[in-house]
This record gives structure tokens, C-alpha cells and sequence, in this order.
């Protein structure tokens, strides 16, 4: 029988590759991978919250699927944006979206 | 599970991120009803695997141009990254073992039932609201990836 804790560190684990991943990585996709990896991770504390806490009255379940449905319209609008300021500049790479640098 | 995620941020090929993600997302989904949750596994496999993953998964193979001379992956601040990362992981697993959670030796259970009652009465005007959003979201989606010659046409 795994402890809360257990879940907990799970979650952070997670949380922090997805940090990692969004801080590290050059491809806008992958950042965007990077993202859903640390808002799954919040979900997994919310129901483990949820599941060993009796007085939380399912509210941690019904924010993970909120929760959801916000990273999935996140996900439908993030991935067009990246599609659209792909095909203008042939490149994933964030690096080399610096027109307002220069 | 953890595996999977590392893979999803170091492996050099997209497409391999890109599954690796859908194999952590479905472990989680077993991790979820092993909570006693099994409406938010279902939700996770229909909406993470089932939607997000085949739109990523798309979205990779309308971009890439073929896995010839990828690029190196990382960016040039990786180790910075990585130092802050690992800073945070550190720093809230520690407050996670150090805090007394009181928590029920048990897991209590999730009954549908009682998540669809709360949905549609408690938390009715949160849920409208999400459909609000998610309309907003696909009619931007779609703005967003119209071809810029039906905006001259249209114009």
C-alpha cells in the first residue's frame, strides 16, 4: 500500500522534469510536451490529496478534470500557435524566433 | 513512469519524446485508479492518450522535416536548468517528508456517481464556464491555422 508521500514525490519528480524539460529544451513542441508533463503532475498530488484526505468531498477529482480540460484547450491553441510560427519560419527551434531582438 | 518522463525530455528524436509521453501519461492513468479515481483514469486516457498525444503526435509530423541532422536538443543554459530543477525537487520533497499530513490510512474510494452529483450541482458554474472556454479555444485553434491565402481571399 503506497503512502501519500509516495504519490507526492512521484508528482514532484515529475514536476520537476517537466521544469526541466520546458528550461532546457530548444524545440517549442517538446516545451510544450514539457508543460502537460508538470500540469499531469499537479493532477496526480490533487487526486492523491484527494483519495487519502476523506473530508476533501471529491473536490481534488472533480479540479483534476477541470484541470484537464484547461491543459487540453491550452494544448489545442499552444500546438496551432507553434504550427502557424512554424510554417512562417521553416524552424522549431526557439532560439530563432529573435525578431524583436534585433 | 518516472523513466518515461525522463526519456520525454532527453531523447534527441521528437516522435520518441513524444511516445515516451504517452507512456507516462498511461501510467499515470494506472496510478489514478490504483487512487480509487477510476472516472479521472478514464478521463486521462480519453483526453491525455487519447486526444493530446494524436494531436501532438500531428503537430510533430506536419513540422518536421525528416530526422536528418537534428539539431542539438538542449538549449545552452541546460545546466543552469537543470541546477534549478533539481533545486526545486529537492527543496518540496523535503517539505513533503518533513510535513505530518494526518492523512486516512486508507484510500477512500471515488464513486462516479458522487463525482457526476457534485459536477452538475456544486460545481456547475465551474463547469459551464470550462465549456465557455474550450468553445474559445477551438474557435481560436481554428483562426490560428487558417492558410494566410484565405485571408487574402477573404479580404
Amino acid at each position: 500500500m503506497p503512502s501519500l508521500e509516495g504519490y507526492l514525490i512521484v508528482s514532484v519528480l515529475l514536476f520537476g522534469l517537466g521544469a526541466f524539460g520546458f528550461m532546457a529544451r530548444r524545440n517549442a513542441i517538446l516545451m510544450l510536451i514539457s508543460i502537460e508533463l508538470m500540469l499531469n503532475s499537479v493532477n496526480l498530488s490533487l487526486v492523491a490529496f484527494n483519495a487519502y484526505r476523506p473530508s476533501a468531498q471529491n473536490a481534488g477529482a472533480i479540479f483534476a478534470l477541470m484541470v484537464m480540460a484547461v491543459a487540453a484547450a491550452e494544448a489545442t491553441v499552444g500546438l496551432a500557435l507553434v504550427i502557424a510560427i512554424i510554417r512562417s519560419r521553416q524552424t522549431a527551434e526557439v532560439d530563432a524566433y529573435s525578431d524583436l531582438k534585433e | 513512469m518516472v523513466g518515461g518522463g525522463l526519456a520525454v525530455v532527453t531523447l534527441r528524436n521528437v516522435i520518441h519524446s513524444a511516445i515516451a509521453m504517452m507512456i507516462c501519461f498511461g501510467s499515470l492513468a494506472g496510478m489514478y485508479a490504483l487512487l480509487g479515481a477510476p472516472i479521472v483514469a478514464a478521463a486521462q486516457v480519453l483526453i491525455y492518450l487519447g486526444a493530446i498525444s494524436v494531436l501532438i503526435l500531428f503537430a510533430i509530423m506536419l513540422t518536421q522535416a525528416g530526422d536528418a541532422n537534428l539539431p542539438a536538443p538542449f538549449h545552452p543554459q541546460v545546466w543552469f536548468a537543470a541546477v534549478t530543477s533539481i533545486a526545486v525537487v529537492v527543496v518540496v520533497a523535503w517539505a513533503v517528508v518533513q510535513t505530518d499530513w494526518k492523512a486516512a490510512a486508507a484510500v477512500a474510494g471515488v464513486g462516479v456517481q458522487a463525482i457526476a452529483q457534485a459536477l452538475f450541482t456544486d460545481y456547475a458554474l465551474p463547469f459551464e464556464v470550462i465549456s465557455l472556454l474550450l468553445l474559445a479555444a477551438i474557435i481560436g485553434a481554428i483562426y490560428l491555422a487558417r492558410r494566410p491565402e484565405d485571408d487574402e481571399r477573404a479580404a
